[in-house]
């Protein structure tokens, strides 16, 4: 494939096929516990999205000019999370002074964010797949949305389960997770699609 | 190899000390909201440092406001009605706000942030409560699982209190909390010793402060009290009046009935105090010097299930069903219960079917 249209792939890839949440259960936590309301899940959701893209990027600069040059790579775990966690304060602080409406629809799910094992396992997967820097950043981006996605999905499923009868042993958690396993398999029809390691 | 080792702690130091520095700056701008005004009650104004939460804002001014939890926003007291300036509700707000506290303008002060001037309104006699240094003067064993703490005022040395009110406790942290704790009891001593506040404060399996007050407090030991605050405290009418308590709810009562003793008030009282057996009764001689030294007062402590070597001589049976059978007073009379929510409730029932209107029913619920 041509270099152009890789990071592109790598988009698209992220979103469908190799979904981080449904494929490599990461950030399950924040998907079960906050997936009631769909209204929410799109605050989260989209809040995920911008901190996974700009800090997909974030990383990989430091990745490549400072922890590669040193040779100190297996540092990458904590450096990445103290940047995540820098960066996501940042934003909080800046967005609560700037925009109310904002800090009220996006900036308390910032603090969530912080702990969002997806968000370091995307950064994670950059350096592992060795990708460039405009692939890391569709990357991020692609897998913030593909999260965006599974999370509206799961809300959406569970507004419609508040009047469903279920069995008393499977509520909550229990029918969320079942629920959680079907999309995932739903979600291996993309695969053969687009194939990226 | 220490050359490696050397580089790899630099690196991340630089890193740390890089995003420090980063976020120290944006503190300063960023999250640098200057001085804003709080004006309170159309009168008083106070400058704050922006940026900070109503609630540590007015404590930092010796203004204080109730809150359990310690700005947690887990309690949902510390409310307080932000009559201007006070912008759109936080999610984290809304689970304590009622659609009717929200068309007041009532916040939770303590998520509430103040950005810019505003005005607030607050009940007047939270001014004169205030945060007191104390020293642990002593302890005592009231029963198996109640204990007398008193405490001597150091700063400011004297405290204005009405007979019934509590003060909120702060507990340091210690092996089961890691922040400063605050949870409230009702003081027991009389208004007049204005130099001293006195507990009574019952184990309770696990908790924070009743664990920390009968585990680690010792003789001599400071503690920091903020108060006086409730509004269970003795009306000013001639009714004759019933108390009614339980456990270590015996704590206000007993600062009513001495402060009206001290007063020489000739109002009629009755004091029904409920245990299960004989090892959970105290305070039974004060309580009974206290017949003699007032006009009109009978202390009828009442055994629900009184062991046979206690050698009970005095009244068998549930609180209620002895209130029941000797409240005769209650059709004309006003009641001032203190215990535990069954017991109140149940309590309240029982003194309106023998013809107490509920408006004259005082209560302080443990909770």
């Amino acid at each position: 494939m041509s270099d152009i249209f890789f990071p592109l792939a790598v988009f698209f890839a992220a979103v469908f096929t190799n979904n981080i949440l449904l494929t490599n259960y990461l950030g399950m936590c924040s998907f079960l516990s906050v997936s009631k309301e769909l209204e929410t899940s799109a605050g989260l959701g989209i809040a995920v999205t911008f901190v996974m893209a700009v800090t997909t990027a974030l990383n990989w600069l430091v990745y490549e000019f400072v922890l590669v040059p040193f040779q100190l790579e297996y540092l990458r775990f904590i450096v990445f999370i103290i940047v995540i966690a820098a960066f996501v304060q940042l934003i909080e602080m800046i967005i609560e002074r700037y925009s109310e409406g904002l800090y009220f629809a996006l900036g308390i799910f910032l603090p969530l964010i912080t702990v969002n094992c997806a968000i370091l396992g995307a950064s994670l997967f950059m350096v592992i797949r060795e990708y460039t820097f405009m692939t890391s950043f569709f990357f991020g981006l692609g897998s913030g949305l593909g999260w965006l996605l599974a999370i509206l999905a799961m809300a959406g499923i569970r507004q419609r389960l508040r009047t469903a009868k279920i069995p008393a042993g499977l509520e909550g958690p229990g029918i969320s997770l079942v629920i959680a396993g079907f999309m995932a398999m739903a979600f291996m029809g993309f695969n053969g699609m687009i194939t990226i390691s | 190899m220490i050359a490696t080792l050397l580089i790899s702690v630099l690196i991340i130091t630089a890193i740390a000390v890089l995003l420090a520095l980063l976020m120290v700056i944006a503190d300063a701008t960023v999250g640098n909201y200057g001085t804003s005004k709080i004006t309170i009650n159309g009168d008083k104004v106070l400058e704050v440092q922006g940026g900070q939460p109503l609630l540590k804002a007015l404590n930092g001014e010796g203004v204080f406001i109730p809150s359990a939890c310690g700005g947690r926003g887990s309690c949902g007291l510390c409310k307080v009605k932000v009559v201007e300036g006070g912008g759109n509700y936080l999610p984290t707000e809304l689970p304590w706000i009622s659609a009717e506290e929200k068309a007041q303008q009532v916040r939770l002060s303590c998520q509430f942030k103040v950005k810019n001037d505003i005005a607030i309104q607050i009940p007047e006699e939270l001014f004169s409560v205030k945060q007191f240094t104390t020293k642990v003067e002593s302890l005592r064993n009231l029963t198996h699982d109640i204990k007398e703490v008193r405490l001597k005022l150091i700063e400011p040395a004297t405290i204005e209190m009405k007979a019934g009110q509590f003060i909120q406790f702060q507990v340091p942290e210690y092996e089961l909390t890691d922040e400063p704790v605050y949870r409230a009891y009702s003081m027991a001593s009389v208004p007049s010793d204005v130099g001293h506040i006195e507990l009574e404060i019952r184990l309770v399996p696990n908790g924070i402060c009743t664990t920390y007050v009968h585990k680690h407090l010792k003789e001599g030991d400071t503690v920091i009290v903020n108060g006086p605050y409730g509004d269970f405290f003795l009306r000013n009418t001639e009714r004759p009046i019933i108390c009614i308590a339980g456990g270590s709810g015996m704590a206000p009562i007993k600062s009513i009935l001495l402060d009206m003793a001290d007063k020489g008030s000739t109002r009629k009282a009755r004091y029904f105090f409920g245990a299960r057996s004989a090892r959970d009764l105290f305070l039974l001689e004060e309580m009974q010097a206290l017949e003699s030294k007032m006009a009109d007062f009978k202390f009828i402590p009442a055994l629900s299930e009184p062991q046979p070597e206690d050698n009970w001589k005095g009244e068998i049976g549930l609180i209620t069903d002895v209130v029941r059978r000797m409240a005769e007073e209650a059709p004309e009379g006003e009641a001032y219960l203190c215990g535990s929510p069954g017991m109140i409730d149940a309590c309240i029932k029982v003194l309106r079917e023998l013809g107490m209107p509920e408006e004259r029913i005082y209560y302080d619920k443990f909770s």
